[in-house]
This record gives structure tokens, C-alpha cells and sequence, in this order.
């Protein structure tokens, strides 16, 4: 499979570990759309980092983009594939879902009750 | 070895010296609950590290060697491997702090 494919395929996949399998349905509150959208941010700025640079280089057959490593356009968002997106926003929706589902069923002993479970009114 | 074979090691540091002081900042208790951190990283991580070693070894993507230091791990560079642990940890840093600003603005009302 591609990186396109199996990108949008970790996308939708997160979304039903959150939404149905965890059931911790993140993605209905505010908080976690504010965290990504400063996560975001910063993952185009340290992604453009990686990419620009060519510390990363992907194979043009796998991208909706190509070899032309740009600032904007070619199917890329500075300099980084599209597809790196997706891949970010699954991988830091899968480690905030893990989080507050390993919060919710923990009996261990926690300093304090966490934010994410203070909120809990989804 | 020359500076730029740090390159990536830089990036990494930079993601963990601009989320670990939320901890102080807005007194997370994310790092003194290290068993549920490290099992966060190990059931998010993981399988975001097997794709990078199918898409690595199926030539997908790769790896400068000037710009990585030079062990390498199932082909990977050890870099690559701590970004599956840098991010896991940063994400949650950072939807913590969040959390905490968001309740304090709001002082508990809403969402």
C-alpha cells in the first residue's frame, strides 16, 4: 500500500480506536482539538525541519507528491508530504487516547486525579 | 562526524525542551505516573513503529546518513526510534496543559 493509503488508513483507524474501541472520545472535546492545533503547529515547523533538510526522503511512487521538495504545493506543506499529516495527527491522537483510557481504568495510585478525567463528560 | 550528524537528534530536543516545562508551568502529574507514560508510549508507539520499518524496508521513505548519527536499528537510525517515544510523550504534555489552562480559564465550566 502506499503512504497515501495506509495514512488515511491510520487516520480513520485512530478515530474508531477512540470513538469505539476505547470509547474515550477525545476527538468530541475541546480540549484535544485545542492540543492539536498547537501540536499541529509545531509539526510543521520540526517536520519541516526533517524534510527540507532531506534528513527524510520519501519515495516519489508512495506520495501524492514528488521528488520536488517545495515550501507549498506539489502535495506538500513545507516541504513535508501531505501524507506526514496524517500520519502525525494519528500517531498523537493514538498516544492521547491511550493516555486517558489507561487513566480512566487504572486503580494504581495517581498523585492526583487527571485533567483529562475531571472533564470527562462526553 | 561532523554537527550535522545531529540534525535530527536537534529536532527531538527541541520537542522536549518546548514541552517539558509545562510540567512545572502548569504543574502536570504526568511524569510522576511513569508506569501509565510508559505504557502510553508502548500502545501508541508501537505500532506506528512497525508501519515506519514496513514503509523503511519497502523503500518508502529513508534516512540521510550524513544527518543521522550512525547506529542503526532493524535499518532504522536510533533517532527514528525515539521519535516514537519523544512524540507520544509530547503529545500528552501538551494536551495536559491544555487541560489544566482550559479549566482554569473556564474555571470548570464547560468543555
Amino acid at each position: 500500500m502506499s503512504y497515501t493509503a495506509l495514512a488515511m488508513l491510520a487516520v480513520a483507524l485512530a478515530i474508531v480506536l477512540d470513538r469505539w474501541v476505547a470509547g474515550t472520545r477525545v476527538t468530541s472535546t475541546r480540549d484535544w482539538w485545542s492540543a492539536y492545533a498547537i501540536i499541529v503547529f509545531f509539526q510543521l515547523l520540526t517536520n519541516g525541519w526533517l524534510t527540507g533538510r532531506r534528513i527524510v526522503q520519501y519515495n516519489p511512487e508512495t506520495i501524492v507528491g514528488n521528488d520536488r521538495v517545495v515550501r507549498l504545493g506539489e502535495g506538500r506543506i513545507l516541504y513535508a508530504p501531505l501524507e506526514d499529516l496524517l500520519f502525525g495527527f494519528a500517531l498523537v491522537l493514538t498516544s492521547v487516547v491511550a493516555w486517558v483510557w489507561l487513566g480512566r481504568r487504572s486503580r494504581e495510585p495517581e498523585p492526583q486525579r487527571t485533567s483529562a478525567e475531571e472533564r470527562d463528560s462526553t | 562526524m561532523t554537527w550535522t550528524h545531529w540534525a535530527y537528534v536537534a529536532m527531538l530536543a527541541f520537542c522536549l525542551t518546548g514541552t517539558l516545562p509545562l510540567v512545572p508551568a502548569f504543574g502536570l502529574s504526568v511524569l510522576r505516573q511513569p508506569r501509565r507514560l510508559l505504557l502510553t508510549i508502548g500502545l501508541a508507539g508501537t505500532p506506528f513503529l512497525l508501519w515506519d520499518l514496513y514503509a523503511t524496508h519497502a523503500g518508502q521513505w529513508w534516512f540521510d546518513e550524513d544527518q543521522t548519527l550512525p547506529p542503526r536499528v532493524a535499518g532504522l537510525p536510533l533517532e527514528e526510534i525515539g521519535f516514537f517515544v519523544v512524540i507520544p510523550i509530547v503529545s500528552v504534555l501538551t494536551f495536559e496543559a491544555v487541560a489544566v489552562a482550559r479549566r482554569r480559564g473556564l474555571q470548570g465550566g464547560g468543555r
